[in-house]
């Protein structure tokens, strides 16, 4: 056995826009241990519930984080609906689809770039936000803003999007995704980026479920779960299969998000084909009773929102299971055993949102 | 469509051998948390098999908060274990990794045991 030595990743790193911070035992260059550590920012979000009507609720879960934070709104209100035994509006399903996918869409793009960024490719990264930045352009126009969307409530949607609206935009999604295309094989036959990614930052399937791994980081490692699967919105009328790589590598988990930009493109269009007409909302009366689990798949993977009514305007309990909080403990498995150059691309690959974690 | 979500519940000396149990047949845990009632802490273990959802419940008094890990069949519920330890006060005996209090940094100890939300005086200098 080699001299142990410490070091400390984080709370403040290149690759970290967010404070996290692992304590790596090397021996020489390879990491034959780490530690996590959170907590510097925690906010503590879900007690807000005791204090907040359950309506007004949606704008606090819709802040938990600025890259999913569409989904956080629509897991939230598809809890309270459930508790309140509420059915949403056809039309308005179809549009969270949209809106999710976009989301899903403009967060993967990020992550590609901030990847690229991880092993020096600079160009690769700034692509992929000239990409990304686009999408943001179709959310601002529909949603009113670049980031928050304020767009979901309990019962349904704000605001619909017009069928002519939803045409253009078909049809601009057609130009980015061709621009996409163009990106693709860097990530998946560029030798440079496969030195750096095949092979490293092993995570059998094995150990994914027997450490909760979820979202590609899970279906990198070869098990197909996507909680969209689920059904929820209107994932059960359009037709996909989750995205599922077998290596369990760095490389794998790209190759996913890959390409479920592709299928995110495809879900789109296949919602701007069917949506149909009719109400985005329904009325809504009475307060939550009853415990609910609202599952839903985040871009990082599921996410779980516990709601507890009483029969009051305020939940009883409002918790919030994060996907970086459940990709966690893998990562300290994908370090083991790693040259210390590669700990930000493997860091970077279960796609860290402090913010979420912190809620 | 709603998912069946079974809760069953069970006394917290029967967790280890439950959730061992769980581990072996290949259920993926997928949450641990902690409600506060005035007298009792409830806390819910949910796992997941091939997107069937299922639940183990525990409820333990305020009074006598110590429930045992399940680390050493789950080892990814340390984060979970830690955080009850931090935010609710809850002891968890046998914890694979532990933080001793120190995975969150908070301002007010066991944060979520308190009655109401009220926002803390600021700690910032004048």
């Amino acid at each position: 056995m080699g001299t142990r030595t410490i070091i400390p990743f984080g709370p403040q790193h290149p690759v970290l826009p967010e404070p996290i911070h692992l304590d790596l035992v090397l021996e020489d260059e390879k990491v034959v241990d780490a530690l996590p550590s959170i907590g510097y920012v925690h906010r503590g979000l879900e007690r807000l519930a005791e204090v907040k009507d359950y309506n007004e609720l949606v704008y606090v879960a819709e802040r938990i984080c600025g890259i999913c934070s569409f989904i956080h709104g629509q897991g939230y209100c598809q809890g309270v609906e459930t508790l309140l035994n509420v059915e949403v509006p056809p039309r308005a399903k179809y549009l969270r689809t949209i809106w999710a996918e976009l989301s899903r869409i403009h967060s993967h793009l990020l992550w590609l770039g901030l990847f690229a960024d991880s092993f020096g490719f600079e160009s690769l990264f700034m692509h992929c936000w000239r990409v990304r930045e686009k999408i943001v352009d179709i959310i601002e126009e529909t949603a009113g803003g670049r980031v928050i969307f304020g767009s979901c409530k309990v019962g349904g949607v704000r605001r619909d999007i017009s069928n002519d609206t939803l045409k253009r935009i078909r049809g601009e999604l057609a130009a980015i995704e061709s621009q996409y295309n163009e990106l693709k094989p860097t990530f998946l036959k560029d030798a440079s980026v496969n030195r750096r990614t095949v092979g490293v930052g092993m995570l059998s399937r094995e150990q994914a479920i027997a450490l909760g791994a979820v979202g590609p980081t899970l279906r990198g490692s070869g098990v197909a779960q996507d909680m969209r699967k689920l059904g929820y919105a209107a994932y059960k009328e359009l037709q996909w299969e989750p995205v599922v790589e077998t290596a369990g590598d760095c490389y794998a988990r790209t190759v996913v998000r890959v390409r479920e930009v592709t299928m995110s493109f495809d879900i789109i269009r296949q919602a701007i084909e069917k949506i149909p007409a009719g109400p985005i909302a329904v009325k809504i009366t009475g307060n939550p009773t009853g415990e609910f689990f609202s599952r839903l798949e985040q871009p990082r993977g599921e996410v779980v929102y516990y709601l507890k009514g009483n029969n009051t305007k305020n939940l009883e309990r409002f918790r919030i299971r994060t996907p970086t909080f459940a990709n966690s403990p893998p990562l300290v498995i994908m370090l083991k055993g790693c040259e210390l150059p590669d700990v930000p691309v493997i860091v970077l690959t279960i796609d860290p949102c402090i913010s979420c974690t912190e809620r | 469509m709603i998912e069946p979500q079974p809760i069953t519940t069970i006394d917290r000396s029967e967790l280890p051998a439950k959730t061992a149990t769980l581990a072996s047949q290949g259920w993926r845990l997928v949450q641990i948390c902690c409600t506060t009632g005035d007298t009792s802490l409830e806390l819910t273990y949910s796992f997941d098999k091939e997107y069937a959802f299922s639940n183990l419940r525990v409820i333990v008094p305020r009074s006598d908060a110590v429930v045992p890990s399940i680390t050493a069949s789950y080892l990814a519920a340390f984060t979970y274990e830690n955080e009850l330890q931090d935010l609710f006060g809850i002891t968890v005996t046998d914890l694979a990794i532990n933080y001793n209090g120190k995975f969150y940094i908070t301002t007010i100890k066991h944060p979520f045991l308190q009655k109401k939300t009220n926002t803390p005086a600021s700690t910032m200098p004048a």
